[in-house]
């Protein structure tokens, strides 16, 4: 296991935000990563590597340490349910997990059909509500399939809610908050202890409310 | 689902390979070898056992045990670990037995599918069972042997924290005492070890801020000795006070033993098993991402099987430890290839007798016919590959004319 503290950090729109916050924390991260190709960017000055991968995947690498350390949003560990310590909420990339659908929805079915990027968040969701449902997983356009009669609902992240009132549908329910979590590896956690608490503490001084 | 292709296996099982195989033997004998030391005795239990015992006294979800039915229509399982079979032995065919009983094992046990890949559905275990010692020393004697026990199977860089189940569910009691519900909501998220949701639901909860304060601090019961002191605080109850007491004991113990160095306390750990009464711990070793070991002290599982007595103990995940270690690379002993011709069989066998008998060397002898005799021990070099899985230091070659080449020069 090497010195450096590994930390998978999610590509695109959350990691923005997170190296804006580690730099805010006195960890300096040159921003022209921001927008860079490269999987693997080294910090050995601050003894970091960033490992970039795709949001969906951080837990993955986290859970078999092959990283130490992760960010990612909440959606991403209550779908995934991987074995990590879930250490920070880091209060960054805030968004909601909601049911949505068309204003105006009667249902058509026996069984009530969502479609989402979610299906293990969904199904919880309407067990938990004592509702049995057919979940459809889809990879993206989710707005789609309540216009077209794919699915009676969805389950999606909404960030301002643009998008669904565009496309003429209303959110029914929120089923949790979002934010990204700073997470960590089960072994790393106690091996790579001091690396790890040191990083929540400059983390925790900056974290919006 | 398909029919499964000639190569394929259920998934989550695997072929252990002759490298991988001497190195899994290598850390069964010296672990087993450590234990036997401590006084601990070997035994085997069945592969099988029933549902209705073993099954569900492992505390292994359901639907993690394999389950097949005998013929009489009885539910059967695959042992998913080792802790219950033992219990079962000790209340059982042990019962006139004296306590304490000291007992080790090495075993392969089951778990189902789980959902993601990459984990194992049959893996090895090694590891022992302390019935009938509640004290704090029999619990600090099995963490100093899972201690020797790893180094022993050759790991150098490792570290061991230590719990409290009974500490734990303590403070929770008292300090959300009458509220059962909200105490099994922060042990769902400790389990889930997710300290975001533990602080989120304390926000949530109508109790004073004096309390908070408390239970948030639970999170901060992470360190050395100082957090049995540190805990002390946090309670009035004598039997938690007692739980911090054997805590206390343990380190102590511990420090005797010369491995407090590599103990961290950690009170907010929850063990896998929900048979799990008293400490907890488990190991981590650089190179992995997921524990070596987890043991701890279960003094109600005796009584399920009818011989009531307080039990601790510990198990190395030994495949796991192969994954760290990696297949043993080169055999120590020498290798000698004896090649003969039919007419030579006689002295060539003997000789490959004689020279495995002093147990310096592993000796592979193969037929070759005369007209291949001439340059057979050349070719044999030069096609330098391995043989049977071994590139031989020696070739020797009995021939028509006699011996050529040799092992003692």
């Amino acid at each position: 296991m090497s010195e450096r503290l590994k930390i998978a950090m999610p590509k695109g729109r959350i990691y923005k935000q997170a190296s804006k916050l580690f730099r805010e924390a006195g960890l300096a991260i040159p921003d022209d990563f921001d927008d860079s190709r490269k999987l693997i960017i080294e910090l050995p000055e601050l003894g970091m590597d960033f490992i970039m991968a795709k949001p969906v995947d951080v837990p993955t690498y986290v859970e078999y340490g092959a990283a130490d350390v992760g960010v990612v949003g909440k959606d991403v560990l209550m779908e995934e349910n991987r074995d990590v310590y879930e250490l920070l909420d880091l209060g960054i990339a805030r968004c909601r997990m909601s049911v949505i659908g068309l204003p105006d929805w009667k249902p058509r079915h026996a069984t009530v059909r969502v479609a989402t990027k979610y299906p293990n968040v969904a199904s919880q969701y309407f067990r938990e509500n004592g509702q049995q449902v057919e979940v459809i997983k889809l990879n993206g356009s989710i707005e789609l399939a309540p216009l077209i009669g794919l699915a009676d609902h969805i389950v999606d992240m909404v960030e301002t809610g643009q998008t669904i009132r565009e496309n003429g549908l209303v959110e029914l329910e929120t089923i949790f908050h979002i934010t990204s979590r700073l997470i960590a590896n089960r072994v790393s956690y106690r091996l790579k202890s001091e690396a790890i608490e040191e990083l929540c503490k400059r983390l925790e001084t900056v974290i919006p409310d | 689902m398909s029919k499964p292709k000639v190569f394929e296996k259920p998934s989550g099982v695997k072929d252990y390979l002759p490298g991988a195989v001497e190195r899994l033997r290598c850390i069964e004998e010296r672990v087993l070898t450590c234990m036997k030391r401590w006084g601990y005795r070997r035994i085997l239990t069945p592969t099988i056992e029933y549902y209705d015992t073993v099954g569900v006294m492992s505390a292994t979800s359901d639907k993690k045990l394999f389950k097949l039915l005998d013929n009489r229509g009885k539910t059967l399982v695959l042992r998913s670990e080792m802790t219950a079979p033992i219990a079962r032995v000790v209340a059982s065919v042990l019962k006139d037995e004296r306590l304490p009983i000291r007992l080790a094992y090495h075993a392969n046990v089951f778990r189902a599918f789980e959902d993601e890949s990459g984990r194992d559905a049959e893996f090895f275990q090694t590891g022992v069972e302390l019935v009938g010692d509640a004290s704090a020393d029999a619990d600090a004697e099995v963490i100093a042997l899972a201690v020797a026990s790893l180094k022993a199977a050759g790991l150098s860089e490792f570290k061991l924290a230590l719990g409290h189940q009974g500490l734990l569910n303590g403070l929770l009691g008292e300090l959300l005492d009458g509220m059962p519900a909200e105490q099994d909501q922060l042990r769902e998220r400790l389990l889930a070890r997710d300290y975001v949701g533990y602080r989120r639901l304390i926000r949530g909860f109508d109790v004073s801020p004096a309390v908070k304060e408390k239970l948030l601090g639970v999170l901060e019961l992470q360190g050395g000795r100082e957090v049995c002191e540190k805990v002390a605080g946090f309670t009035s109850q004598p039997s938690t006070q007692a739980a911090i007491g054997h805590l206390c004991e343990i380190w102590d113990a511990l420090q005797s033993y010369g491995v407090s160095g590599y103990m961290t306390i950690d009170l907010t750990m929850i063990g896998n098993f929900s048979y799990y009464t008293g400490m907890i711990f488990e190991a981590y070793a650089a190179g992995l991402g997921f524990p070596v070991t987890s043991g701890g002290r279960y003094d109600n599982l005796l009584h399920s099987f009818g011989r009531p007595a307080p039990a601790t103990g510990f198990a190395l995940k030994t495949t796991r430890i192969l994954e760290i270690l990696g297949p043993v690379e080169e055999d120590s002993a020498k290798r000698v290839l004896i090649l003969y011709v039919p007419e030579r069989r006689a002295e060539a066998l003997a000789e490959a007798a004689e020279l495995r008998s002093t147990g310096e060397f592993t000796v592979v002898t193969r037929r070759i016919e005369a007209e291949e005799a001439p340059g057979a021990a050349a070719v044999m070099r030069q096609d330098g590959g391995p043989c049977d899985g071994m590139t031989a230091d020696e070739v020797i070659v009995w021939t028509a004319e006699g011996r050529k080449g040799g092992a003692q020069g």
